[in-house]
């Protein structure tokens, strides 16, 4: 049917032009500094209205917003419907787990149903790879990705970016380090697009199993990074921690020997954070696994930015909303 | 649009004295300056509102709050055209029970005037809402009229009222672009 758009086991090695007129926000691999930017401005503003005494403006008013999660999801679907209802927008929330999904209607079908339905906006998660950009082939509705698979989840980095320009003043040459199981992780992949784009320096680190070789892609890898498989190596000096979640569901096992060992090994815990720059950022896109890849004391101290990632997270999808709601210029 | 011509309509001191009198107007029609707060509509409306708190300061010895609006969100027309970057909206203080004096560059089909209400009405409850603008362009849409005007100007709708001022263009002028008629 649609193949050639999720063909995307080959590897990108350049970034894709910015689109003409933008209609999906599938990842960020074909943004431009200047969109990004445009996102964050407009986020800033999004911001100053959910401060306001009534956090709801008309701009959206007829229009309706549908997640379409087939996988599960808290601050993603819920961050959605908040900035979608302070836009003034109406929002229809589907679980896959509980949709005609379950008795056997395909991805397409459901889309099409939706958007017969009414759809303007489709935000969707998929645990397969490329799904979104299928589905963005086929409807008129805008189709926002909100994680597919190991791929993509371009909202999440966007918030990323902001909450580091919002609390450091710029991305452009931070260090930034990624913690964890970058290799199962959509959340680093998109990340890695949009901090290269904006200037930052990223440094992966995590066991080997779970680190992408440079042969993860045909090429290399499309960005020119640090890797350590070393935690004290990637802190030193960094501006920004980033840590991910142990996906334990997408993994197939045999990763790393032992849970304990990855937390003596990997856990950011205090001790390890004072080898980062004073006043470094504690990030985590979430759900945490307290004890974990993160020591509680560390994710509510201080330096975490993890929830103030969630506030954002409202206001630049407001920002998307927005700027995909009108005519294309 | 293209352009056929331009008209000059304002110079730099034509504008200097419209502000001077619309300053004027609006402290005796409000019988002083206590509980005005002045809200300049981005992007040209601001450095008017500004204009006008110098004004008022110059002869009643009183500073005017100013806030700037950003009406995007507001339109009734999002969906019609590409989406524009949202300028800062801020208001310094709290408008309920104020008189708010609502300041624009152009008045023209009266949306962007509406907008403005429903907007600041969902900032607080203010007293009363009044309108300034420096030029009034006529080709209402909609049943709203400005309490100040600085110049009532003749057009046809296939003309563009350009008003420049230096904070923003480097240049006080106020033109009139003559486009082709298409009618």
């Amino acid at each position: 049917m649609t193949l050639q758009v999720i063909n995307r086991a080959e590897p990108i090695t350049q970034r894709q032009p910015a689109a003409r007129t933008r209609r999906h926000v599938l990842d960020l691999d074909d943004f431009s500094v200047e969109e990004v930017e445009t996102v964050l401005e407009t986020a800033t503003r999004m911001k100053d209205v959910l401060s306001r005494p009534i956090k709801k403006v008309p701009t959206l008013r007829g229009k309706t917003l549908v997640t379409l999660f087939y996988e599960a999801s808290t601050r993603t679907r819920v961050g959605f419907e908040v900035a979608a209802k302070a836009l003034g927008a109406d929002t229809v929330s589907v679980a896959a787990a509980t949709s005609s999904v379950t008795k056997g209607e395909s991805l397409i079908d459901t889309i099409r149903t939706l958007q017969a339905l009414g759809a303007d906006f489709v935000v969707m998660r998929h645990h397969q790879a490329g799904a979104p950009y299928v589905v963005a082939d086929e409807v008129g509705s805008s189709v926002i990705n909100a994680g597919d698979g190991w791929h993509a989840h371009p909202t999440q980095a966007l918030l990323d970016l902001f909450t580091m320009r919002e609390r450091l003043g710029r991305i452009a040459g931070l260090r930034v380090a990624i913690i964890g199981d970058i290799l199962h992780s959509r959340v680093a992949r998109s990340n890695l697009w949009g901090l290269t784009l904006m200037g930052a320096n990223v440094v992966l680190c995590g066991p080997p199993t779970m680190l992408p070789e440079p042969s993860f892609c045909a090429g290399g890898l499309p960005w020119d990074l640090e890797r350590t498989y070393q935690i004290d190596e990637a802190l030193h000096g960094a501006d920004v921690v980033m840590v991910l979640r142990m996906q334990l569901e997408r993994q197939t096992g045999g990763l790393f020997p032992s849970l304990r060992e990855y937390v003596r090994t990997y856990a950011l815990t205090e001790e390890r954070l004072a080898k980062a720059k004073p006043g470094a950022l504690v990030m985590h896109p979430g759900p945490m696994n307290e004890g974990v890849e993160i020591d509680p004391k560390v994710a509510r101290g201080v330096q975490s930015a993890i929830e103030a990632q969630v506030t954002n997270g409202v206001a630049v999808r407001m920002a998307l909303l927005y700027l995909l709601s009108g005519l294309p210029a | 649009m293209p352009v056929l011509g331009q008209k000059n309509l304002l110079g730099a001191d034509d504008i200097r004295r419209a502000i001077a009198r619309l300053a004027h107007e609006v402290v005796e029609h409000n019988h002083g300056v206590e509980s005005l707060v002045l809200v300049g509509l981005q992007t040209r409306g601001v450095p008017l509102a500004r204009r006008l708190q110098d004004r008022i300061r110059e002869f009643e010895g009183a500073t005017v709050p100013v806030g700037e609006l950003d009406i995007s969100l507001y339109r009734d027309d999002v969906h019609q055209r590409a989406p524009r970057a949202l300028s800062p909206t801020s208001i310094p203080v709290d408008i309920s029970d104020k008189t708010v004096i609502l300041v624009d560059d152009v008045l023209y089909t009266g949306r962007t005037a509406r907008a403005a209400l429903d907007a600041l009405i969902d900032m607080g409850r203010p007293r009363a809402i009044q309108l300034v603008c420096l030029i009034d362009r006529g080709h209402r849409e909609l049943p709203i009229r400005p309490d100040y005007v600085g110049k009532n100007i003749p057009t046809s709708r296939h003309e563009k009222v350009a008003v420049r001022l230096e904070e923003v263009d480097d240049v006080d002028e106020v033109v009139l672009i003559q486009g082709q008629d298409d009618s």
